[in-house]
C-alpha cells in the first residue's frame, strides 16, 4: 500500500468516527496548548526578570559594605571590630583596575523635602554623574549632575518625575529652589518617567552630589559603590580588582562583598528556567492523559472494526500493513490534534500578552519543539498496542461475525 | 491448482480436540466449478477458510498453483491471498464509509497498484457489473444484489486464480440470488476457478463438481452433468 494511500484511508476512517474523532484532537490540543501557553508564561517570568536586570545597567558589578562569612570566623570578630565603611577613597581607587570603565559611588539616606508650602519624606540618592550611564537613567529636563570632583560638594539635585509632580506640580522645577533637611538645592533637572526596577523606583528619588548627601547624613559611609566593567569579558576580572583595590585599602581585610549582575541574573535565569520546565512538564502530563485517551479511542476502534480488518486481511493485506494503517490513524490524529493545539496555545499567549502588557509572553521555540514531539510520541507509543492487536485478529473470526 | 495431501484441522474447545476437517485429499483442476455441501458443522467452511489461507491445516500439505503455502509466513500467505484468491462472502462484507467505487478498487489500493490503472479497472468493473450509476452510494445505499454484486467485482479486480464463495446467495432472495449466481458463473468462461459452499443442493447441483462432506470428511465427490 502506497503511504498516500494509507494516510488517505486512514484520515477516511477517523472522519468515519467523527465524533470519537473531535473529542480525541481536542483532548491533544489542549494537552499541547496547555504546554505552549504555561511555557510561554515562564518564559516570560524570566524574560521580564532578565530585562528587569538590564534596565539596572550592563556590565554591572556592586560593591556593598560588610561581608557575609559562611564559613569560619572572622579575626575581627573576635576582636570586637565591626566592618570597616565604605568610603568615596575606595571608590576613587577602584579606578585603577584597567578592567573598569567608570564607578559611581552610592549614598541613601532619608530627608524631608520641601518646596513652597509642599513638602515630603523622600529618598536621597547621593552619588556623581557617571550614575547616569552607568544605571541607564534618561533625563526629562535640564541636566544631571555636573563631572566633578566627588569629594566637592555642590548644592544641586535631580528630582525624580513623581517627586517633581508632588512638589512642584505643573511649575517649572529647573532652576526653583528647593529644601532638603537644612539645606537648599537648586534643582536642575528631572528625571524622565521610568517606574519600577528592581524594586528601586527612580520616580521618587532625590539626588544630589555624594559629598552633599555626606553632609546631609552627617556620615561618610557609601551605601554601594557601582562599577562598570569595560566590556562582558571584563566583569569577572573588575570583580576580582575590585576585590583586590579593597582589600589593599582597608589594610588587608577584605570585609565588602562583590557581586556582579551576571551572578545575580544567572541564579534568576536558571530558577525561573527551572521553574517553565516544571510548569511545562506538569503540562506534558495532560499530554499523556490525552496518550492514554488515543490508546482507549483506538482500541475501540479496533473492536469496532474487527469485520473490516478480518476482511482487509482477506483482500490479502499482510500484519505489517495493518499496523501501519492503525498507526497512521493515530499519527494523524495526534498531529492535526498537535497543530490545532499550537494554535490555541499562541492565541492564548496573546490573549495573556494583551492583559500583561509588561509580560513579554511567547513560547520558547524549544517547547513548542517538545510539546508537538511529545504529542506525536504519545500518540504513535500509544497506538502501538492497538495496532498490534489488530494485526493478530485471526480474520475467521473477524470474519465470521455479522 | 488446488492439491490437499491428508489435511487435517484440529480445534481445541476447552480441554476437548475437535477434528473440523480429517485427513482431506483433495485435488481441484484450474477452471473447475466447485461446490461444497453438507449440513452444518460439517467442515466445509473450514474446508473453504484453509483455502483461502485465511486459517492453517493443523497438519498435512496444501499446494495452491504448485507451490507449498502450508510454510509461508503470515505476510507471505497475505500476498498469495491478494494476489491470486478472491472471497466473496454471504454478509457482503463491505467497508460501510466506503463508496462502491472504492470498495472494488480496495484491493488494488492495498497492492500499492498505480492510481490510473486501479482507475480505469475499476470504471471497466462498474460497467461490466452494471453499477456505474451507484459508483459513489455507499453500502447502505445500496440493495442487496447490488452490494452482492460489488462484493464480486472487488473479489475479481485483482483477476485472481481462484474465487472463494461462502453462501453467495444466503442472504438474497430467489431472484438476486439467480442473478448473482449467473454473474459468478460467468466468470467462469474467463477462466477463473469457482469454489462454492452452500446449503442449497439446487444450487449446488449447477456446479459441474459437487463435494459433500459429513463430519469433517469427503463423503462423496461427483462430476454432475460433466
Amino acid at each position: 500500500m502506497k503511504l498516500g494511500d494509507t494516510l488517505l484511508f486512514a484520515s477516511g476512517s477517523l472522519r468515519g468516527a467523527r465524533s470519537r474523532t473531535l473529542l480525541m484532537m481536542l483532548a491533544m490540543s489542549i494537552g499541547v496548548a496547555a504546554v505552549v501557553v504555561l511555557t510561554s508564561l515562564g518564559e516570560g517570568a524570566r524574560r521580564y526578570v532578565v530585562g528587569q536586570f538590564s534596565s539596572l545597567g550592563s556590565n554591572l558589578v556592586i560593591v556593598l559594605p560588610g561581608r557575609s562569612e559562611t564559613a569560619g570566623i572572622n579575626p575581627g570578630m573576635l576582636l570586637g571590630k565591626t566592618a570597616r565603611d565604605l568610603v568615596l577613597d575606595d571608590a576613587q581607587a577602584l579606578l585603577r583596575s584597567p578592567a573598569i570603565r567608570r564607578i559611581a559611588p552610592l549614598t541613601v539616606g532619608a530627608a524631608q523635602a520641601s518646596h513652597g508650602g509642599l513638602n515630603r519624606e523622600v529618598v536621597v540618592m547621593g552619588t556623581t554623574a557617571n550614575m547616569l550611564l552607568i544605571r541607564h537613567m534618561d533625563m526629562g529636563q535640564g541636566q544631571f549632575l555636573p563631572q566633578l570632583d566627588p569629594r566637592s560638594a555642590s548644592p544641586v539635585c535631580v528630582l525624580g518625575a513623581t517627586i517633581k509632580r508632588e512638589l512642584f506640580g505643573s511649575q517649572q522645577a529647573v532652576g526653583a529652589w528647593l529644601r532638603l533637611g537644612d539645606r537648599r538645592f537648586r534643582v536642575i533637572g528631572v528625571l524622565a518617567e521610568q517606574g519600577e526596577s528592581m524594586g528601586m523606583n527612580t520616580d521618587d528619588l532625590v539626588i544630589i552630589p555624594v559629598a552633599s548627601a555626606h553632609m546631609l547624613f552627617n556620615s561618610q559611609a557609601l551605601f554601594r559603590i557601582l562599577i562598570e566593567a569595560k566590556s562582558r569579558d571584563m566583569i569577572e576580572p573588575a570583580r576580582r580588582d575590585a576585590e583586590q583595590i579593597i582589600k589593599q585599602q582597608h589594610s588587608g581585610e577584605l570585609d565588602v562583598t562583590v557581586i556582579t549582575q551576571d551572578a545575580v541574573l544567572a541564579t534568576f535565569d536558571r530558577v525561573l528556567r527551572a521553574l517553565t520546565l516544571a510548569v511545562g512538564g506538569i503540562a506534558a502530563i495532560s499530554l499523556s492523559v490525552a496518550g492514554v485517551l488515543i490508546m482507549n479511542v483506538m482500541l475501540i476502534a479496533v473492536a469496532q472494526r474487527t469485520r473490516e480488518i478480518g476482511l482487509l486481511k482477506a483482500l490479502g493485506a499482510p500484519p505489517a500493513e495493518i499496523r501501519r494503517m492503525f498507526f497512521a490513524e493515530a499519527v494523524l490524529l495526534s498531529a492535526v490534534g498537535s497543530i490545532a493545539g499550537l494554535v490555541l496555545g499562541e492565541i492564548g499567549s496573546m490573549v495573556i500578552g494583551q492583559i500583561y502588557p509588561k509580560l513579554p509572553v511567547g513560547a520558547p521555540w524549544w517547547a513548542v519543539l517538545a510539546a508537538f514531539g511529545t504529542a506525536l510520541i504519545t500518540g504513535i507509543l500509544f497506538s502501538v498496542w492497538p495496532a498490534r492487536r489488530a494485526a493478530r485478529l485471526d480474520p475467521v473470526a473477524a470474519l465470521a461475525r455479522r | 491448482m488446488i492439491e490437499f495431501s491428508d489435511v487435517s484441522r484440529i480445534f481445541t474447545v476447552g480441554d476437548q480436540q475437535v477434528a473440523a476437517l480429517r485427513n482431506i485429499n483433495l485435488e481441484l483442476v484450474a477452471g473447475e466449478y466447485v461446490s461444497i455441501m453438507g449440513p452444518s458443522g460439517s467442515g466445509k467452511s473450514t474446508l473453504l477458510n484453509l483455502m483461502g489461507l485465511l486459517d492453517r491445516p493443523t497438519s498435512g500439505i496444501y499446494r495452491l498453483d504448485g507451490q507449498d503455502v502450508t510454510t509461508l509466513d503470515d505476510t507471505q500467505q497475505a500476498l498469495v491471498r491478494r494476489d491470486k484468491i478472491g472471497f466473496v462472502f454471504q454478509f457482503f462484507h463491505l467497508v460501510p464509509r466506503l463508496s462502491a467505487a472504492m470498495n472494488i478498487e480496495l484491493p488494488m489500493i492495498l497492492a500499492g497498484v498505480p492510481v490510473e490503472e486501479r482507475r480505469e479497472r475499476v470504471v471497466q468493473l462498474l460497467q461490466s457489473y452494471g453499477l456505474t450509476d451507484r459508483a459513489d452510494h455507499r453500502p447502505e445505499q445500496l440493495s442487496g444484489g447490488q452490494r452482492q454484486r460489488v462484493a464480486i467485482a472487488r473479489a475479481t479486480i485483482m483477476r485472481p486464480l481462484v474465487l472463494l464463495a461462502d453462501e453467495p446467495t444466503g442472504n438474497l432472495d430467489q431472484a438476486t440470488g439467480k442473478e448473482v449466481m449467473s454473474l459468478l458463473e460467468h466468470l467462469m468462461e474467463q477462466g477463473v476457478t469457482l469454489i462454492m459452499v452452500t446449503h442449497d443442493p439446487g444450487l449446488g447441483a449447477r456446479a459441474s463438481r459437487q463435494l459433500h462432506m459429513v463430519d469433517g470428511q469427503i463423503v462423496s465427490d461427483s462430476r454432475a452433468r460433466g
